[in-house]
């Protein structure tokens, strides 16, 4: 019954609507996008370095003359991949954890708080540059995990005292009373209802996991020269953003317009999921 | 000579929500004028308005005189030196009403240098004389206590106190004794009597319990929808009522003094203030409606007598002399077949022996310390037979609550016993608790609380079938939709879209979705307005018979409790003070406690309000991490102060038990000294008995 009723209010929602066009859009162009362009993301243009955007080079090239729109292409289709997964890792574990912590109490919440201030205090490149020489050469999944791995604990600390105050309330007493298993009860009455927070959280995290990449590859990990992402492109184009502002302005946009798309569906699932909004 | 005199005062607030349209009214020196209405009737605005604390955003217009000075529309420097000067205002909640950084007697003292030149000592010297006449004891130091070290009484008598701080001509107290206890309630009514005689001041009482305003108004005003539909003197209002709302709201009270049978409900909920229908705004719940009321709103007319009404056919009802018994449709309930059955051939559903249930009390922030325990629950024992209610009633904090936790966590208590269904609740395994939840189900108080704000109702009626791995759901959730009074395809709504009644009942089908045998209501209609109330009360009551249900009904109305239930146990700091059948109970109780919550409860009959002779309590309920040695009444006891000092000896040593009275079948009191007298005037329906 839920989730028909959210799903007709999600589909029947405006803002849910444009933002999932948009998406659908930007994944095309991520995907489809490059065999329009006239030259691959491995090709250089030897007589043009830098040079401004033209019929030839539509977004401009860099400095070793590779085509932006090629490369910029090349590096959505990670990045979208990456900031959506990152998200919802982090976002789903920063719920799991702050509302089993919150709801159950006792040893589990210190056990668990104890872990989240852990690597709340630990510099997390510092685990990163111990970890990493071990996981070279391993499928990018691990970098993903990785991301999440350091940005969910805030967020589970907030969910965790929300959690306090939503298992006093009548429902969930109600639902105890019915015999339902604890860990059902979370799932099904207090994540709901924090479902405002994780939504928002989520949308953050997708930006955040993008731009956050790039400071990884610093590192030497996740995404290496000469593979690019929307992170690397963004950290190389913005120092040179004024004197050659199509290698910051492109990939900026997308990643502007990629953020923009989620945040739409994002309000768009959290009206359809409150029931005190009537859009 | 009239103090205050209000003129067709309307207020808007942004969205063209008209919450007040058009409300007059006078007091005079020394009168008290009770304004009564349903939640959202506008009372409460109307007085805001008067006193000119609405937000910017509200619009106001029409005329408001204060000794012939107009409020409406002046500055705010104006209206300041009004405000607690002459006009002072009482409100509901006394601790938010309160700064908690700074002592009652440094507030009531400021409120008195505010608009008198007075001195420092000689301001303090004010609040601890205003605190004595409050009936506060010890009033010089408990001046200088902090405003949460003060019950929730003693904080009300203190807002009192500073209310009439400096001699204001017009007081107005906005439900003045809605959060408190009865007891408690009836000590306060007397107070502000007190203060009313002191400062011979106007007196705009605003409540919803009519029979507060029975005792202490002379005149009446009903609102229904922002506007007022009824007003004359407290005696014509109660007795000889004119508009079929003020008739309905009457007889759907149930009354402690009152006969069996059901209630009547005003069918229907008061309509939104920003969607008013076009005719008479009562029009759609009336059962004497014609075709004229729903094109044009009645007139408030003037009847004679001093009285107004707004109803088109109020000479009708004159004539013929309708009440609301005759007007409103009087539900059939069917009786029930298990009653039949002698109660002792009954099976027993729920069996409590002797529980207890102690919280330590811990200080310390690293090494927690146990410094004393609080004796929520102290050994209380009573049992529920099949088709059965028992009503558990009792002021806050005397442990109503707690007992009810214990139950329906069927776990093993502290110590004492739990039976539910013929099993211990100590020797059940994980999935014998589970099958017994099936059969043991709640319903809350708070019905917006109780219903996850997240899901459709259709989910919500469905989630405890769904637990019990039933199937055919859907089918299931429309059969108790319609059970409980409400259409199937309210399924795909979410609760905020129903009102408080509906969404109770929305609360008690998901408590019946399993065919429970034995359901706990903790207070399910105390957060409902009367109208709908009754309502409520009487579906219970339909369900119990045909569903051949037990209940066990915690409550602190117990004028409800008188209504609904076969038995009553009446509970004091943990313990039971007395227990029996209904009419034993309420006709000759015989605890003092029970008597004198008996004796504070206001009937909605002026005439027998202003006859009636209250037993007042002194002080407040003892906390319960100290209860007193021996009886745990006797430091509030009217009793023990008659008592000789031999018999009072008794009283201190031995904690008396709940002992039969010798000539009662069911009924038992926990007294020493127990005597049965009567405290309810009998109303007139039962002398014709």
């Amino acid at each position: 019954m839920r989730s028909k009723v959210v799903l007709g209010r999600l589909l029947r929602n405006k803002q849910a609507r444009y933002g999932c066009i948009a998406l659908i859009l930007l994944v095309a162009l991520a995907y489809i996008g490059p065999f329009i362009g006239a030259y691959e993301w491995t090709d250089k243009d030897f007589r043009a370095f830098l040079s401004a955007p033209s019929a030839d080079h539509w977004w401009g090239t860099t400095s070793i003359g590779q085509d932006m729109y090629a490369v910029t292409l090349r590096g959505m289709q990670k990045s979208i991949i990456i900031g959506l997964l990152v998200a919802l890792i982090s976002t789903a574990l920063a719920a799991v954890v702050g509302a089993f912590a919150g709801y159950f109490g006792g040893r589990i919440d210190r056990l668990l708080m104890w872990g989240v201030d852990l690597l709340l205090v630990l510099p997390s490149f510092l685990i990163i540059a111990i970890i990493s020489p071990r996981l070279k050469g391993g499928s990018w999944l691990w970098f993903v995990v990785l991301l999440a791995a350091f940005a969910w604990m805030i967020t589970s600390r907030v969910v965790r005292s929300m959690t306090l105050s939503l298992r006093e309330r009548e429902y969930v007493l109600a639902a105890v009373y019915m015999g339902i298993p604890r860990w059902k009860i979370i799932f099904r009455h207090i994540l709901p209802n924090l479902s405002s927070l994780l939504i928002i959280d989520a949308t953050l995290n997708v930006s955040g996991a993008v731009i956050g990449e790039a400071a990884l590859s610093f590192f030497g990990f996740g995404i290496q020269p000469p593979d690019v992402s929307l992170g690397t492109l963004i950290a190389e184009g913005s120092r040179n953003a004024t004197g050659y502002p199509w290698l910051f302005a492109f990939p900026a946009g997308l990643l502007v317009v990629l953020v923009l798309s989620i945040n739409l569906i994002g309000d768009g699932l959290r009206d359809a999921l409150d029931p005190g909004s009537n859009s | 000579m009239s103090i205050l005199e209000v003129r067709d005062l309307t207020v808007t607030f942004p969205g063209d929500i008209q919450a007040v349209r058009g409300v007059s009214y006078e007091v005079s020196r020394g009168e008290v004028l009770g304004i009564v209405g349903e939640s959202g009737s506008g009372k409460s605005v109307t007085s805001l308005a008067v006193m000119g604390l609405l937000p910017q955003n509200a619009e106001v217009s029409g005329s408001v005189m204060l000794h012939g000075q107009e409020l409406v529309g002046v500055d705010e420097s104006e209206l300041t030196r009004v405000r607690g000067k002459s006009i002072s205002m009482i409100f509901q909640d006394p601790l938010s009403a309160f700064t908690p950084v700074y002592t009652i007697g440094d507030q009531i003292a400021e409120a008195v240098r505010v608009h008198q030149k007075l001195g420092k000592d000689k301001a303090a010297q004010r609040a601890v004389e205003l605190l004595d006449l409050v009936g506060i004891p010890h009033p010089n130091v408990r001046a200088k206590a902090f405003p949460h070290e003060f019950s929730g009484g003693m904080r009300q008598r203190a807002m009192i106190a500073m209310a009439i701080a400096n001699d204001p001509d017009l007081l107005i107290c906005d439900e003045p004794t809605t959060a408190l206890d009865v007891t408690i309630q009836a000590q306060v009514l007397e107070v502000l009597k007190t203060a009313q005689r002191e400062t011979g001041a106007g007196i705009v009482m605003i409540t919803h319990d009519l029979g507060v305003i029975a005792g202490m108004a002379d005149r009446v005003l009903v609102m229904y929808a922002g506007k007022p539909v009824e007003q004359g003197a407290v005696d014509d209002i109660y007795y000889r009522p004119r508009m079929p709302y003020t008739m309905g709201l009457l007889a759907s009270i149930p009354r402690i003094d009152g006969a069996e049978g059901p209630l009547v409900p005003i069918e229907g909920t008061p309509p939104s203030p920003a969607a008013l229908p076009p005719g008479c705004p009562f029009a759609p719940r009336c059962p004497m409606r014609i075709d004229v009321c729903e094109e044009e709103e009645p007139p408030l007319v003037a009847i004679g007598g001093g009285r107004q009404v707004a109803c088109l056919r109020s000479n009708e009802i004159e004539y013929k002399g309708l009440t609301g018994e005759d007007v409103f449709p009087v539900p059939d309930i069917p009786p029930s077949e298990v009653v039949r059955v002698p109660r002792d051939e009954r099976a027993t559903v729920l069996e409590l022996t002797d529980l207890v249930r102690h919280f330590p009390l811990m200080k310390g922030a690293v090494f927690k310390r146990r410094v004393g325990t609080v004796h929520a629950v102290d050994g209380i024992s009573f049992d529920i037979a099949e088709g059965e209610t028992l009503a558990l009633v009792g002021e806050s904090g005397c442990g109503k609550t707690t007992t009810l936790q214990q139950i329906m966590q069927l776990a093993a208590p502290q110590s004492g016993r739990v039976v539910v269904l013929g099993r211990d609740s100590a020797q059940l395994d994980r999935s014998a608790r589970k099958a017994l939840r099936a059969d043991l189900q709640i319903v809350f108080q708070d019905p917006m609380a109780a219903l996850d704000p997240r899901m459709p109702v259709g989910d919500i009626i469905a989630e405890p079938l769904r637990a019990h791995g039933h199937t055919n759901v859907k089918g299931r959730v429309a059969e108790l939709l319609e059970l409980v009074g409400l259409a199937p395809e309210y399924a795909a709504r979410y609760p905020q879209h129903f009102s408080g009644g509906q969404r109770q009942r929305i609360g008690i089908a998901r408590a019946l979705a399993l065919d429970p045998k034995l359901l706990v209501l903790d207070e399910p209609v105390s957060a409902l307005d009367v109208s709908i109330q009754a309502g409520v009360v009487n579906l219970l009551e339909e369900l119990k018979n045909t569903l051949g249900l037990s209940y066990l009904f915690v409550a602190h109305d117990l004028a409800v409790v008188r209504h609904l239930a076969d038995r009553v146990a009446v509970m004091y700091l943990g313990r039971i003070a007395e227990i029996g059948a209904v009419e034993n109970v309420y006709d000759r109780p015989a605890h003092p406690y029970t008597q004198a919550l008996l004796s504070a409860i206001p009937l909605p009959d002026p005439e027998m309000e202003r006859t009636r002779k209250r037993i007042l309590l002194e002080g407040d309920l003892p906390s319960p991490a100290d209860p007193p040695s021996g009886c745990r009444f006797r430091t509030r006891c009217p009793k023990f102060a008659r008592l000789g000092e031999a018999e009072r000896q008794r009283c201190v040593d031995e904690e008396p038990r709940v002992d039969r009275l010798a000539n009662a079948v069911d009924h038992g009191a926990a007294c020493h000294y127990a005597e049965q007298i009567e405290v309810i005037p009998a109303s007139e329906d039962q002398e014709e008995k």
